[in-house]
This record gives C-alpha cells, structure tokens and sequence, in this order.
C-alpha cells in the first residue's frame, strides 16, 4: 500500500528530518506511528498525503509515485480543518462537491467516479456519526468531539481506501476520545481501510496500533517497528500485553534522549 | 440592537432638536417637525433627485473598491512573498486621509461623477484590501491541508475557501469606512457640480438662505450613510449568522 524508499526531506534552511528513510504498510494494515513533538511524524504524515514533498527518494502509494494529494487518501487532523462559514452539513459534503467541482479527471478526483448527488452520499455518515442533530449547526457551536466525527464524516463520504490522521483525538476529553478511537478501529475492520494515526501519546499508541512506527530524533534513518498483535481488537485495554507493550514503548522513547 | 430602542432614541433626539429650536427661536435652527415636513415635501422633487445622484456615486463606488480590492487582497493573502513587497508600501499610505486627494483626483479626472466615485473608492478599497488580506492570510494552515487533502486544487481553494472567506471581511471593511465615504462624498459634491446631497446642502444653506430645506438635506445625508450602516449590518447578519456565534 505504501513503500518510502530512500526518502530525504528538509524544511527550508532547516536540519534533515528523514536521511534515507525506508518503510512500508501493507493494505488493511493498522498503523501507529508514535514520538515526541518536533520528531517529525507530522511530516511524515504531510508526506503520506501528498502535502509535501521529498527532496529525494520516492513515496509509493498502490504502487504510484505520489506527487500531489491522492484522491482516496483521506486525512484527519487536529484541528478538525473544517470551514467556520459552513454547516456540518455543508462541511460533511465538501469533499462530494469538490469531486463535481472537478469531474472524474483522476488528479482531484478518482477516475472511475462520477458524483450526481451529494446528499444521499452524506446523510448514512452523518446518521452513523450522530450527526444528523447538530446537521445545522456551525463548528463554532458545536463540541470538539462532534467536529472531528464532521470531519470523519467529511473524509469517509469520499470512500476512501488509505486513512492518515494526524493527532485525531488530542484535543478530546478522554470518554470522547475513546468513544472516537473505538469509532476508528470499527470502521478499519469493517472497511478494510489501511490506517496510520500519529500520536505522542503512547497509551493511544499501544491501544490502537496493530503495528507501531516509533520515531526518535531527527534526522531519521530507520524505521523502529514494534508488532502489537493485540492492537486495535476489543478487551485490549485489559490485556496484560497491553502495558506491557507501554513499557516498552516507553524504554526505547526514554533511550533515544 | 433592537429596532425598538433605536426608534425611542431617534424620537427623544427629535423631541429635543424640537425643544431647543423652540427655546431659541431663531431661523438658523428651523424646529424638528417643520424640517420634517420640508423633508417629505422635498423629497418628490429636488431633494430626491439629489439623494438618488449621492446614492449612486457611493453604490458605484463601493462596487468599484470591491472589485478592485478584493481579487488585489486575495492575491496579497495567498502570497507571502507578494504581500513582503507590498505591505510596506500599504502601511505607508493607508493611514493617508484620501480627502487630502481630493484636488488632486479633480485634476486628473475633472469635475464630473468619475472623480467624485473614484475618490470614495478609494476610501474603500484600502480598508477592503486589508481586511481581505488579513482574512486570507489568517486561514489556519490545517484548513487549507484539510481541504488540499479533499483533493482541492487553486482553483477549488479559490471557490471554496478563499471567497467565502473574504465575504465578511469585506462586509466589515464597508461598516468601518462607510461613514468616512459618506464624509467625503459630502466634501466632493461642493466642488463644481450641480446634483447631489452636499450641493443641495451648500445652495440652500449659502445662497439661497432655506434654512428648513438646508437642515432636510442635512438629514437626507444622515440618512443616506445609517441606510448604508444599517443595510451592511443586515446583511452582514442574514449571510453570515456563524460569526455572530463565534
């Protein structure tokens, strides 16, 4: 699904964050890609999305040399990204619109898709993310946990095959926050979506992922994988592996300072 | 504010415009309800004529500003290495007082309706530009990835997020520089011209010695630049009810 293969990037006048970066996901993999602020897991997501891109190296994505915004990745990030001047409603459909807006030209949109009607695409997500009250609604008047579940509606109506968020849950009190993750894993097993959720937290890290990228300083050479069989399934939180997978995430974060 | 409330505190001033005319008694200071009656009088004439010239030269002027300052501000917003350029030169002439042009733009464009429209524009277009650049240039970041991430280009940007977003900016550039059009546009139609409020005003008050038919152009102006006030603040609230709840 993905594969970096030698990836180098700098921000302008700044030190290297990856220096020949190798690393892959397979299809349908769950992803949790943990480190401390400034270590460059953002980046590396904005890379994923096509946001940025690598001064040398190359980003695959199903098999694509990826050099711009791919139309079935969807991307979800802290800070919602939602327009303050639209409704849950309109918000949740930005995406469908976008897709008219252009037509099936497979640069913006998907080729094989034509969108007619938006609404009927909207209205299951919206239900589904209990939305459907609040559907009047501007973000300003709403909570956060109802802003991220609009942006998740936003991004799913797009059907997406690849899912990238960024910090998703940070700023969610924690039975939200929960509420959202479980929301999240339910629809990777149930749409056969690849995942890969960035976080500093190693809790969420532990919880969620099926297999767990940690980054340490950067610059970045390798990729340090951790393999988290339990991740993401019910009743993990009760495991006994699921501290234990804590510990030693917590080791190798405190061994790389 | 509450139409109700505006409408007492438009009697009480009325009644007391009346108290102290009647109080004086001189001609200079004609009472608050034989203006009136001038007003309505007036206004199926030369009054109305003129209040229509005036509006026209602030309508036309605010459409010009609009369609100048707004694609100039988006642009500005958009591009930081643009705006490095141009901020400087804004931040020197911004705080300009454009009524100083006045004799100036009168030179270069003559007496007619173009300067007169040109002058308020320019009033305009500055407070415009600002505000639609700020507002551009203050999207957050995350916004824009977000919407990229959709499969935005810089045209869909353009449509979706950028113009929606310079509507209220522009709403509240009018309400903050509406009253200073209004100002100069009284100050621009005392030069050589025959239509408009401020001639209306000038003739009756200098010339002709109307007192009762000067203070109804008086209050024509008055009412001209609230009926501008007011249409903004409406429509800032029917087309953008989320920033009230902000």
């Amino acid at each position: 699904m993905i594969a970096l293969q030698g990836i180098e990037f700098s921000y302008p006048g700044g030190e290297p964050v990856f220096k020949h970066f190798n690393w892959t996901a397979e299809p349908g993999d769950l992803w949790a890609v943990l480190g401390p602020s400034g270590c460059g897991k953002s980046t590396l997501l904005y890379l994923l999305a096509g946001l940025r891109q690598p001064r040398a190296g190359r980003i695959l994505i199903d098999g694509k040399v990826l050099e711009r915004p791919r139309p079935r990745t969807g991307l979800i990030l802290q800070d919602y990204g939602l327009l303050p001047w639209a409704t849950v409603a309109e918000n949740a459909a930005l995406g469908l619109r976008l897709r008219r807006f252009y037509g099936p030209d497979g640069l913006h949109a998907p080729p094989d898709e034509r969108v007619t009607e938006v609404g009927p695409r909207v209205e299951p997500w919206l239900d589904r993310l209990g939305l459907s009250t609040v559907r009047d609604s501007y973000p300003s008047q709403i909570s956060g946990g109802q802003r991220q579940r609009t942006a998740i509606a936003r991004t799913l109506a797009l059907e997406p095959d690849l899912l990238l968020m960024d910090e998703p849950f940070a700023s969610l009190d924690a039975p939200t926050r929960e509420g959202l993750q479980d929301l999240v894993l339910g629809l990777h097993s149930e749409r056969d979506l690849t995942v890969v959720l960035v976080t500093h937290a190693v809790e969420e890290a532990a919880l969620i992922g099926r297999r767990i990228l940690v980054l340490r300083q950067p610059p970045i050479r390798e990729a340090l994988i951790f393999d988290n069989p339990g991740g993401g399934t019910p009743g993990f939180r009760a495991s006994p592996a699921y501290p234990a997978m804590i510990t030693a995430l917590r080791q190798v974060l405190d061994g790389g300072r | 504010m509450k139409r109700g409330r505006v409408l007492i505190a438009a009697l009480a001033l009325g009644a007391l415009w009346e108290l102290a005319a009647r109080v004086l008694g001189r001609p200079i200071l004609p009472p608050a309800s034989v203006v009136l009656l001038t007003f309505l009088r007036e206004l199926g004439g030369q009054l109305g004529l003129d209040a229509l010239a005036s509006l026209w030269r602030v309508l036309a002027s605010i459409t010009l500003a609009i369609m100048l300052a707004v694609p100039a501000g988006l642009v500005l917003g958009q591009s930081e290495r643009l705006n490095r350029v141009f901020a400087p030169v804004i931040y020197l002439l911004f705080p300009i007082p454009k009524v100083v042009f006045v004799p100036i733009v009168l030179l270069f464009l003559g007496v007619g309706d173009t300067s007169k429209i040109v002058i308020i524009a320019l009033i305009l277009f500055f407070q415009i530009l600002v505000l639609v650049r700020d507002q551009a240039a203050g999207l957050r970041p995350e916004l824009i990835y977000s919407v990229q991430s959709l499969g935005a280009g810089r045209r869909a940007l353009f449509r979706y997020v950028y113009l929606p977003a310079s509507g209220p900016a522009i709403l509240t550039a009018l309400r903050q520089s509406i009253g200073t059009a209004v100002a100069v546009l009284y100050i621009t139609e005392l030069f050589a011209t025959q239509r408009g409020l401020g001639y209306y005003i000038y003739l009756q008050g200098s010339t002709l010695f109307n007192y009762p038919k000067m203070y109804a152009g008086v209050v024509a102006m008055s009412l001209l630049g609230l009926g501008l006030y007011f249409g903004v603040d409406s429509l800032e609230r029917r087309l953008y009810p989320w920033q009230g709840v902000r």
